[in-house]
């Protein structure tokens, strides 16, 4: 479609929202339609249809909405009264009560029981009230599976057509150098400086490459915007490609993610059939082309060099960098890697501005993060909170704290590369420096909540493990490095340890983190270092209970 | 070629562009301690025993791998270093079943030399005695996987150098082994020429000839390096 057909699609979708009277939107991320969220939607649309009121309302599925735990997840507009756990049989009830009588069933309202009274707006609740969603637009509203619904309700491809047809590569770079945007995989690298340094690579051939390679436990921040919001990402991709000059895209997705890939592939082939995608998008000169490659179940390939390698058809293996990929990346050409969640952020940039989303957050860390929040913690879920805003504030308010009367022990960021913050930094503020400085990182988004009942020795053992499965093998230092790690930490956890085994422990985290070829390896010694730095205690408690021979095995 | 400065060791130097810190430290009689390197195959910086401090750059990088740039100041020697390389010699001498007493690389091993330079008396971290496979199938030749430390030479030189692509890896992590074809026994692959060059490029006796016995290897490593250089002047 040009620039005109797409505004014709956009009205198209305004006049219909506008003649409706509403919509029923059931969620239909990965955690609700394992809960049998589908069959939810099906019985709703049936019992509409019984109803006569099929045309009144659209009753579709929508992307993740957030609140996991208590999927699944029904919402109506334009009261915005989200319902927890819904069943099928319920289907009757909500449509009867809710949209005949326009009587909220307020017993069934997301989070009702934990709130003195329910909300019937529930994004004014408080687990969605200091969200911001930005990556996360357009949540629990637009159909994953439908161009029009992303066109019409999402502002889609309005920043692709304005990167097209106002904008030159130059400007759409400098827009996202503005924004401040920072790498979301974790690292944190200005994303517009790397858009620049591949955009000034002269070659015959570029590549865009989406890592949607997650792989941290208890992460799935990149699944849920791949599975809710395909387009976006997409939209962010072509968008990449025209910046830096390539017109061939790949986006590597976890070959666990079914869902996601499926959506994608929805996305790519609904954006080609619409000529977004393809040769001469919207009947300019700049043509791209997008492929989807499934991991094998690597967690190694999500660093690029290594991803880059899979691609190749070659063995899952990182090489030594420099050369990096801006300069020498996918078979050899210039190549940008960036994570779904900053491809996601790329098309509201461009339609915004880079100055508005440079506004929000810290004066390091420009813009909003989306946090997988998992473990001990009453409201697990997806949120989407802006930079700086404290752990405290996400795991007590938007969280709800620690359930079943159990204290809170400590926040694990950045998975099997990230470390453990405790209680007395509670208050430190979510972005790249301040989560450094407590001796953990951003990482790409997995939040995990211990209580109490945790051991820290075998959390570090658990991570190690981890680290240890998943190492290519390659170098040295983390083949047998993560090893030897892991074997002394399960004899200290087992009560046969010794301050000798400890010194032993130090001393290789930090040789491995120091020498190891890839960010697996030099990471992968974090969760140890971090929890010998707040909880050295309990380590000691492990090596008593050694010495005083009372510790038979570990329970 | 234009040269550039760089200093290594304290040593100001002048040094043809395009190379790596590997070649201009041996050119110029700085020794390097490699093993996964091998002259005349494609290096994949995996042993880590090249590492060098740049200064500017926070990460050690393998001399190997990474190109010298101007003005540069690299440092080979350094307390922290050394310190390095010796922890991974030990690692390699835990990873597996490495018994000089038994092996037929005894006295002309990698390895062994290796231990000698960075002063190992004896290994701190607890050996792993993984259970490994010893593959006789093949009529000259013998795989054993007790005393392969991974370095992937023999991968490298059997689809770089002879083309025959034998040698690949399956597994991951600690667990990784060499394999022959699709992780059939040697005898049977269809790929292997017999050659012998991946005989000649082992650092250890995880490959050797089935007519030596303990102590008694001789290897060739010139073999390969000789005919690399050989190709490249078109002779």
């Amino acid at each position: 479609m040009n620039r005109q057909e797409l505004a014709t699609v956009n009205e198209q979708y305004q006049i219909r929202h506008h003649a409706q009277k509403g919509k029923v939107r059931v969620c239909c991320g990965t955690g609700c339609v394992a809960a049998g969220s589908e069959k939810i939607l099906k019985q709703i649309q049936q019992v509409a249809k019984d109803k006569g009121i099929e045309n009144d309302y659209d009753i579709n599925m929508s992307g993740c909405m957030g609140a996991c735990t208590q999927g699944p997840l029904v919402r109506i507009t334009p009261e915005n009264t989200i319902y927890e756990y819904v069943k099928p049989e319920q289907a009757e009830k909500i449509v009867e009560e809710h949209i005949i009588k326009k009587q909220p069933i307020e017993s069934m309202i997301l989070f009702h029981g934990s709130r003195e009274k329910p909300f019937v707006n529930t994004w004014e609740d408080p687990f969605f009230k200091k969200q911001h969603h930005i990556v996360l637009g357009g949540r629990g509203e637009i159909n994953p599976e439908s161009i029009e619904d992303y066109i019409g309700g999402n502002s889609g491809y309005k920043a692709l057509e304005k990167a097209l047809f106002e904008s030159s590569p130059e400007d759409v770079i400098s827009e996202v150098k503005h924004s401040r945007l920072r790498g979301r995989g974790g690292a944190g690298f200005p994303t517009g400086i790397k858009w620049e340094t591949v955009y000034k690579y002269v070659s015959d051939q570029k590549y865009v490459i989406c890592n949607g390679d997650e792989g941290d436990p208890g992460a799935f921040m990149d699944r849920s915007v791949l599975e809710s919001n395909p387009h976006r990402v997409l939209e962010g991709m072509i968008i990449a490609g025209y910046a830096i000059g390539a017109n061939k895209g790949y986006a590597y997705i976890r070959g666990e993610y079914e869902l996601a890939v499926k959506r994608f592939e929805l996305a790519i082939k609904a954006a080609k059939k619409a000529g977004l995608l393809g040769a001469n998008i919207m009947g300019s000169t700049f043509s791209f082309d997008v492929e989807v490659r499934i991991g094998a179940g690597a967690f190694v390939c999500g660093e690029e060099t290594a991803l880059i390698a899979s691609i190749e058809g070659k063995r899952g293996m990182p090489r030594p960098r420099p050369p990096f990929p801006a300069e020498s990346g996918l078979w050899g050409k210039p190549t940008l890697i960036n994570n779904v969640e900053s491809l996601a952020a790329i098309a509201p940039i461009i339609i915004n501005g880079g100055e508005w989303f440079s506004a929000i957050g810290t004066a390091k860390s420009a813009g909003t993060k989306v946090f997988a929040l998992t473990g001990k913690i009453m409201n697990s879920g997806l949120i989407e909170v802006p930079m700086g805003t404290t752990l405290r504030e996400i795991i007590f308010e938007i969280g709800g704290g620690i359930p079943d009367g159990h204290a809170f022990k400590a926040a694990q960021t950045g998975g099997p590369s990230g470390g453990c913050i405790p209680e007395k930094h509670l208050d430190v503020k979510v972005d790249y420096e301040s989560l450094m400085e407590v001796g953990s990182i951003m990482g790409s988004g997995g939040l995990i909540v211990m209580d109490d009942t945790s051991d820290m020795v075998d959390v570090a053992r658990f991570f190690m493990e981890f680290c240890m499965d998943e190492s290519c093998g390659k170098c040295v230092p983390c083949r047998v490095g993560t090893k030897m790690m892991h074997d002394l930490l399960t004899k200290l956890c087992a009560g046969q340890g010794t301050l000798k085994d400890l010194q032993r422990l130090e001393e290789l985290s930090v040789y491995v983190k120091e020498t190891s070829l890839c960010g697996l390896g030099m990471s992968a010694p974090n969760p140890l270092l971090s929890t010998l730095r707040y909880f050295k205690n309990e380590y000691l408690a492990h090596i008593d209970r050694n010495k005083t021979l009372e510790g038979v095995s570990h329970g | 070629m234009a040269k550039i400065p760089v200093t290594i060791d304290g040593k100001p130097l002048e040094v043809d562009t395009g190379k790596t810190i590997l070649d201009v430290c041996k050119e110029n009689g700085v020794e390097i301690l490699t093993m996964c390197h091998f002259e005349g195959v494609g290096d994949v910086g995996s042993c880590r025993l090249c590492l060098v401090e740049i200064e500017g750059i926070n990460k050690l990088l393998p001399a190997c791998t990474t190109k010298v740039a101007a003005n540069q100041i690299i440092k080979t020697n350094t307390e922290r270093l050394k310190k390095y390389q010796k922890i991974t010699t030990e690692l390699f001498f835990a990873e597996r079943n490495h018994v000089c007493a038994v092996c037929v690389a005894d006295g002309n091993c990698e390895l062994q030399d290796l231990g000698y330079k960075v002063g190992m008396e004896h290994v701190r971290f607890p050996y792993l005695f993984p259970k490994a496979n010893v593959d006789t199938s093949h009529p000259w030749y013998v795989l054993d996987h007790n005393r392969c430390i991974m370095c992937t030479r023999c991968v490298r030189v059997c689809s770089e150098v002879e083309g025959a692509h034998n040698w690949g890896i399956k597994n991951r992590g600690f667990e990784v082994r060499i394999i022959s074809d699709f992780d059939t026994p040697w005898a049977d692959s269809t790929t292997c020429t017999s050659c012998g060059k991946c005989i000649n490029v082992c650092p250890t006796g995880a490959l050797w000839p089935k007519s030596v016995v303990q102590g008694q290897l001789v290897k060739n490593p010139k073999m390969v390096s000789e005919l690399v250089a050989k190709r490249k002047m078109n002779l």
